[in-house]
């Protein structure tokens, strides 16, 4: 396939429908509102369901309906809708049944505006709602990222059976880049619907699929189960980028659309003579935390920048584990860190020296 | 389970229906649930759609269905049961779907889910079993308890001046033009479960033949929280609850009117 100008969200829609997509449930929110209004025409031509829920409480309701059925399913939204959409991923994680998502994050907290924000990343990867449970959370720095995460997430949801969460932020939802679409996958017919799914009791014995376990060592067993799932995946599916960091005497830390103009912020600043490398992740959760701390041996110091007000950054100090110094630099409410703010920002830790 | 070798010259009239199990149930002693169950397997059975019928039960005194019944189910969140159920029924259309909720949560917390569920005309249907009552949090008032109704939050009567009024909901889903059947029924004696049994099948008709959406509500009771025996329960439900919520269909679509009359 050939390389198209593509917007963000309609791209991450195609994208979900050319991976075997089988129902999409939303409610309208900017900044991603693009990919609803793509899905409401292409899922009904290609005989899928489309719904536009009455909010995002029903959403997700309807998601984690779908996803128990053995449907391929997902949703997307933005910062505010996603805070609704928290009780319903709770259940879902309980439940173990598979459910893609999409936040295209926005300024907050609060209605806060529909600037691009990274101020979700606690939500995505601490507390997705109540309860022990991570969602894989996957981070796109481009159009092209994106695109490759939506297909991604739909293999690593059905694989563990858990939530994945690709958390792009308004500026990647709504810009236009050059990238390549995947090939159409044909969807899943109902009889391939996995052996838990609800499909009907029909020469087998009922399933059930409930999140309420009411006694507490029973529950805890559940608990222990989940927690065992979610060390299988910290152990085998953390990805991430790093640039020049071969060399490099500081480090940074970004991730998203500021990952990418720390890319930027690299080439500068070796131009200065700086030594500097950028390691990217490209899941939240798990975390690069290994790579990290093997890196943090290395250079002088960590600076991580964020567009919000420090919030990945205690990952990367927990990973670093007190090896160098780490700093933080950050906008919010929906402002974008530029390369020449962050500049002066490394020239200072690089004349700290280590340990400072 | 108990089985019974019976004799040549007898044969079984009355034992479980294939879509119930044979769980031991955690309803109270005098509960209606188990009556309301009992009649929504035998409606199952009779139209042959066990096997491919997907139950979702609620949080209430119900959550646990699911262990009674022999069919799949989901457990939904609070009041989520209709839009769970939207999200089954839209990628598994040759399935039967039904929702089982109570009146806290399908007239309260799950209100916006019901209505819109209903008035998109969804193919599934709801069996609300209305009690007046919170029963599983330990007796607080519901969005259905009577005006002057003692509860563990209404302690001196519900205020309708403070708390709102009592909200009849067949009559605000029937009034919805995607509802295709709604009634009120009552299991308070034996004609109105008989009564509520065909309303069941009725509504489970118009599923399978995709007219539109349909509920069954049924007037219950809940002689523990109420504070009353089984008995004294179904008599203060008929002499109070039927004044306050008429029963009777507050919806019959003309596919439906057609398809009681075949």
């Amino acid at each position: 396939m050939a390389k198209e100008f593509l917007e963000g969200n309609e791209a991450f829609a195609e994208a979900a429908v050319r991976a075997g997509l089988e129902a999409f449930y939303g409610y309208p929110i900017t900044p991603q509102s693009e990919a609803l209004e793509h899905l409401s025409k292409r899922l009904p031509e290609l005989g899928r369901a489309f719904l536009q829920a009455e909010s995002e409480v029903a959403a997700i309701n309807m998601v984690y309906g779908a996803a128990c059925a053995g449907a391929r399913v997902m949703t997307s939204s933005s910062s505010p809708g996603i805070s609704l959409m928290q009780e319903g991923l709770s259940y879902i994680a309980c439940s173990e049944v598979p459910a893609v998502l999409v936040n295209v994050m926005r300024g907050g907290p609060g209605l806060g505006n529909i600037q691009p924000s990274q101020g979700d990343y606690f939500q995505a990867v601490k507390m997705a709602g109540h309860g022990d449970f991570h969602m894989i959370v996957l981070a796109p720095a481009n159009v092209q990222e994106l695109i490759d995460d939506m297909v991604l997430a739909f293999d690593l949801a059905e694989k563990y059976r858990t939530i994945t969460m690709v958390l792009a932020d308004g500026a990647i939802g709504q810009m236009m880049e050059p990238a390549e679409l995947p090939p159409m996958r044909p969807v899943r017919s109902p009889e391939e619907r996995a052996d838990w799914a609800l499909t009907g009791a029909d020469g087998r014995d009922p399933n059930t699929i409930t999140s309420l376990y009411l006694g507490a060592e029973s529950f805890e067993e559940v608990n222990l189960r989940l927690q065992k799932k979610l060390r299988e995946i910290a152990a085998s599916e953390v990805r991430w980028k790093e640039y020049d960091t071969e060399d490099a005497d500081i480090l940074l830390v970004a991730f998203g659309t500021v990952g990418r103009i720390c890319q930027t912020v690299v080439r500068e600043a070796r131009d200065k003579g700086i030594s500097v490398g950028l390691l990217r992740p490209i899941t939240l959760w798990p975390f690069p935390s290994a790579r990290i701390a093997e890196l943090a041996e290395q250079v002088q110091g960590v600076l991580t920048v964020e567009m919000n007000a420090g919030q990945m950054v205690d990952d990367v100090r927990l990973a670093v584990d007190g090896r160098c110094s780490v700093k933080f630099y950050g906008r919010m409410g929906g402002v974008i860190p530029l390369a020449d703010e962050i500049l002066p920002e490394l020239e200072k830790l690089a004349t700290e020296g280590r340990g400072a | 389970m108990v089985t019974v070798d019976i004799p040549e010259d007898m044969e079984l009239v009355y034992g479980y229906p294939e879509s119930l199990t044979e769980a031991d149930t955690h309803y109270c002693p005098g509960c209606t649930h188990g009556t309301i169950h009992r009649l929504l397997a035998e409606v199952l059975d009779e139209l042959d759609v066990r096997a491919r019928t997907i139950g979702i039960a609620p949080v209430g005194c119900s959550v646990l269905a699911y262990e009674y019944f022999n069919t799949d189910f989901a457990e939904a969140a609070h009041g989520r049961a209709p839009a769970m159920a939207t999200g089954i029924k839209r990628v598994s259309p040759d399935k039967v779907v039904f929702t089982y909720q109570g009146d806290g949560d399908l007239a309260a917390i799950g209100t916006a889910e019901i209505v819109h569920a209903a008035n998109r005309g969804e193919l599934f249907t709801t069996i609300f079993v209305n009690n007046a009552i919170y029963g599983m949090t330990g007796g607080q008032m519901a969005p259905t308890t009577l005006p002057g109704q003692v509860t563990t939050s209404s302690p001196t009567g519900r205020d309708v001046a403070l708390a709102g009024h009592p909200i009849r909901m067949a009559e605000l889903i029937g009034g919805l033009p995607g509802s295709a059947y709604v009634t009120r029924q009552a299991v308070l004696d034996v004609p109105g479960i008989r009564r509520t049994k065909r309303a069941i099948k009725t509504a489970f008709r118009a599923q399978l033949e995709g007219v539109g959406f349909s509920m069954v509500e049924v007037l219950s009771t809940c002689n523990t929280n109420w504070g009353m025996s089984p008995q004294d329960a179904l008599d203060w439900a008929k002499e109070h609850m039927v004044d306050y919520f008429p029963l009777g269909d507050t919806k019959v679509s003309e596919d439906v009117r057609a398809l009681m009359e075949r």
